[in-house]
């Protein structure tokens, strides 16, 4: 057996430490003007204004064609604004679908009408996506879903209903899986299809679902009749699942893969002090060794992307390592760290610890369960 | 030569002398003459100090790497590491090494060892436990005070032991003369510790590697229920489990290799390295066994070859919580807002 994974070893060039400067000068003018308060996860925060000041500073998209607004800057130097950006806690919600995976999808395979419309706003800052894939029936499963969409004049008829489509009701855009031609039992990938579909249509209803946490981030999304411009098809009708699986190395293998509950760990060193008793040296070490190689790991994943390898495979080791830490992190610090506070106080280390508990349910199964990862992995093996 | 021909080159090496018998024999104490001849001809034990270009570079480390990756993936039963460490100490302090196979003392953090002035000369008195392979070397090399000794272990009273892998590890206890030289800038006795944290590091990188394939390829022959094994969820989701934990291993002790041979943070790559690595062999043995059911509990079979590798080269140089602790020292001593600085700057 030759090796299974391919994690190509890399050293962050130079251009990328000095934008590295740039972003944790602008993160330190940001916390100085008090615009925002340090937020646990990509996902917990949605603020348009901080959006447009990232987007000012060319920072969103800025690995894009400048034709499209981008900057043309590798994928290294996104990685580099990105894990910054989730370091500091800053508010990256707003824009996060449409930068990580919307836009670059379009880019890809979108048509020219497309890529001039939507991207330019993307980068702005002032354009947000959401991902329209899971339905009431159709989670792990995902070429099972039954949202439809059938030919009509000038473009498409959209019926079906998504759920847990995360900040649908502050987007502009979802860009939705559906299919365009029956089921075929010998192919379940075939006649899926994407559109992108503006959530401003008649016929669409989004209703918030409250979390466990007491959050409305994810929504049912409804499509009653929607119609949809034939020019917002993605590629071909029936490319819906290659263009789909395309974009999960994207979007497992980044530092919000295991950075969720970083900002625990830092209230946790901050709370053992200077000097920490032998428990928490250790509980504080063994999670920076599982971060510090995951890092190098999803470095080199993003390092094979700008090369333009295929590495699905290795970011579905990263995402099922790294989301496993972040589910691991709070049940260290809630056993490990000197608590005995009052909850009802201000208390930064707890608060982040009552985000952690709650909220770790949700992070080995958004963007793909823990067993679906594991299932990719034994496929790599070899296995299935 | 590049890291992937040396390590092409040493893997042929291995592959071909290394048999489960030869391990076998070894574990019973038979040190192997002829495979140190082969490894010593091919130049493997150079490896460390032949990169350096000036005292205490540690440039060769890549090629080391690579060698001793090898040399764990198939359990080659030699002082392969304590050597290369040893005779790069010496090379960098301008001492002669002799051309067998060398030891390195203590193999312990904190040691009763200690290099004593006397006269114009310096002598070593004290106490080193467990130190690999002693009886069979021809010499031990021990850095402190700013000097490297070379002690023959005629001097030394060694009283035998071994690891849960029968590799030996001796008690030793000095107060002899010794011949020392000039340790090169930089060189003390963490730096040896840490050298052999990440060469231990780096060998279960190489074991690990090896019980993934041993045990896929187990799950794919061994068939119940009608089906290969590996056929079944529950044996597919404990395999990329343990799968995972041998890419991170790999990672983790790549990246410490090429952090000291470029001289960056090289404790903090060293702790995050054995940390993790030794974290995932006990994952990794434990599902291994699990898969390989009965028939790899039995002597026979040799996947304990490399389990029991595992199981005792996670302890050598620092068990996990000894580097985990260090660790958390340094970044507490950072504080919450120098964590991140920490992490994203190795």
């Amino acid at each position: 057996m030759t090796d299974v994974f391919r994690f190509d070893p890399l050293t962050l060039p130079a251009e990328c430490e000095t934008l590295r400067g740039e972003v944790r000068r602008f993160i330190a003018e940001e916390k100085a003007a008090g615009r925002w308060r340090a937020e646990s996860d990509f996902a917990s925060s949605h603020s348009p204004e901080f959006s447009k000041r990232l987007g000012a500073r060319g920072w969103i998209g800025m690995t894009w064609p400048k034709t499209y607004g981008g900057q043309e800057k590798s994928f290294l130097e996104r990685y580099v604004v990105t894990e910054e950006l989730l370091a500091a806690g800053a508010p990256v919600g707003a824009h996060w679908v449409a930068d990580r995976q919307s836009g670059p999808l379009i880019l890809r395979f979108g048509n020219a009408a497309q890529r001039e419309q939507i991207l330019p706003r993307i980068t702005k800052g002032e354009c947000f996506f959401c991902i329209g894939m899971s339905e009431p029936d159709s989670g792990s499963d995902l070429a099972s879903i039954r949202t439809k969409a059938v030919p009509v004049e000038g473009g498409w008829e959209l019926n079906g209903r998504k759920i847990w489509t995360s900040n649908a009701h502050k987007a502009h855009f979802m860009i939705c899986l559906c299919r365009t031609s029956p089921p075929d039992p010998n192919d379940r990938h075939k006649g899926l299809s994407q559109l992108i579909v503006d959530l401003k249509s008649p016929g669409i209803s989004i209703r918030p679902i409250k979390n466990l946490a007491g959050a409305e981030h994810f929504n049912e999304v409804l499509f009653e009749n929607v119609f949809v411009p034939a020019d917002r098809m993605i590629g071909q009708p029936g490319d819906g699942w290659k263009q789909v699986t395309s974009e999960l190395g994207y979007e497992r293998s980044g530092p919000e893969r295991f950075l969720s509950t970083f900002r625990l760990v830092a209230e946790f060193v901050r709370r053992a002090g200077t000097t920490p008793d032998a428990r928490e040296a250790e509980a504080i070490g063994r999670i920076v060794a599982h971060l510090a190689t995951l890092r190098r790991m999803s470095l080199s994943v993003a390092g094979m992307l700008q090369k333009g390898e295929m590495v699905n495979l290795e970011a579905a080791v990263v995402k099922d390592l790294g989301t496993n830490l972040e589910k691991e992190i709070p049940e260290i610090v809630r056993l490990v760290a000197k608590r005995g506070r009052s909850p009802n106080k201000a208390d930064l280390m707890e608060e982040a610890l009552s985000y952690g508990v709650l909220n770790a349910p949700s992070f080995t199964i958004r963007g793909g369960t823990r067993e679906i990862l594991r299932g990719i992995v034994a496929r790599g093996l070899g296995l299935r | 030569m590049s890291d992937t021909l040396v390590q092409e080159v040493a893997g042929k090496l291995f592959a071909d002398l290394v048999p489960p018998k030869l391990v076998n024999e070894a574990e019973a104490g038979k040190f192997p003459d002829s495979l140190w001849k082969a490894v010593n001809d091919a130049g493997f034990p150079d490896a460390l100090a032949a990169g350096a270009e000036s005292p205490g570079e540690l440039a060769g480390m890549a090629d080391a790497a690579a060698i001793l990756r090898e040399a764990g993936r198939h359990a080659a039963p030699l002082p392969l590491a304590e050597t290369m460490i040893a005779r790069w100490l010496l090379a960098g302090a301008g001492l002669k090494a002799p051309e067998a196979p060398l030891t390195i003392a203590p193999a312990e953090r904190e040691s009763a060892l200690e290099l004593k002035r006397a006269g114009k000369g310096w002598r070593l008195a004290g106490r080193a436990a467990g130190v690999p392979w002693a009886r069979h070397s021809a010499g031990i090399v021990v850095v402190g005070q700013g000097q490297v000794a070379l002690v023959a272990p005629e001097s030394a009273d060694i009283r035998s032991g071994k690891n849960l892998a029968g590799e030996p590890r001796d008690d030793l206890s000095f107060d002899a003369a010794v011949e020392t030289g000039p340790a090169a800038p930089g060189v003390d006795a963490a730096l040896v510790y840490r050298l052999g944290a990440l060469s231990r590091s780096v060998m279960m990188a190489g074991a690990l590697d090896e019980v993934l394939k041993l045990t896929v390829q187990y799950a794919n022959d061994r068939v119940q229920f009608g089906r290969p094994i590996g056929k079944f969820q529950a044996i597919q989701q404990q395999l990329s489990v343990l799968a995972e934990n041998v890419a991170a291993s790999g990672v983790v002790a790549s990246a410490a290799v090429e952090v000291a041979a470029q001289k960056g943070d090289f404790p903090f790559a060293v702790a995050v390295a054995k940390a993790r690595v030794g974290e995932a062999a006990g994952k990794v043995a434990e599902i291994a066994h699990q898969v390989h059911g009965a028939i790899g509990f039995t002597h026979e079979h040799r996947l304990h070859h490399l389990t029991r590798r595992l199981w005792s080269w996670r302890d050598e140089f620092g068990v996990e919580s000894e580097w985990q602790q260090e660790l958390g020292r340094v970044v507490a001593a950072r504080g919450g807002d120098g964590l991140w600085t920490l992490l994203s700057a190795w």
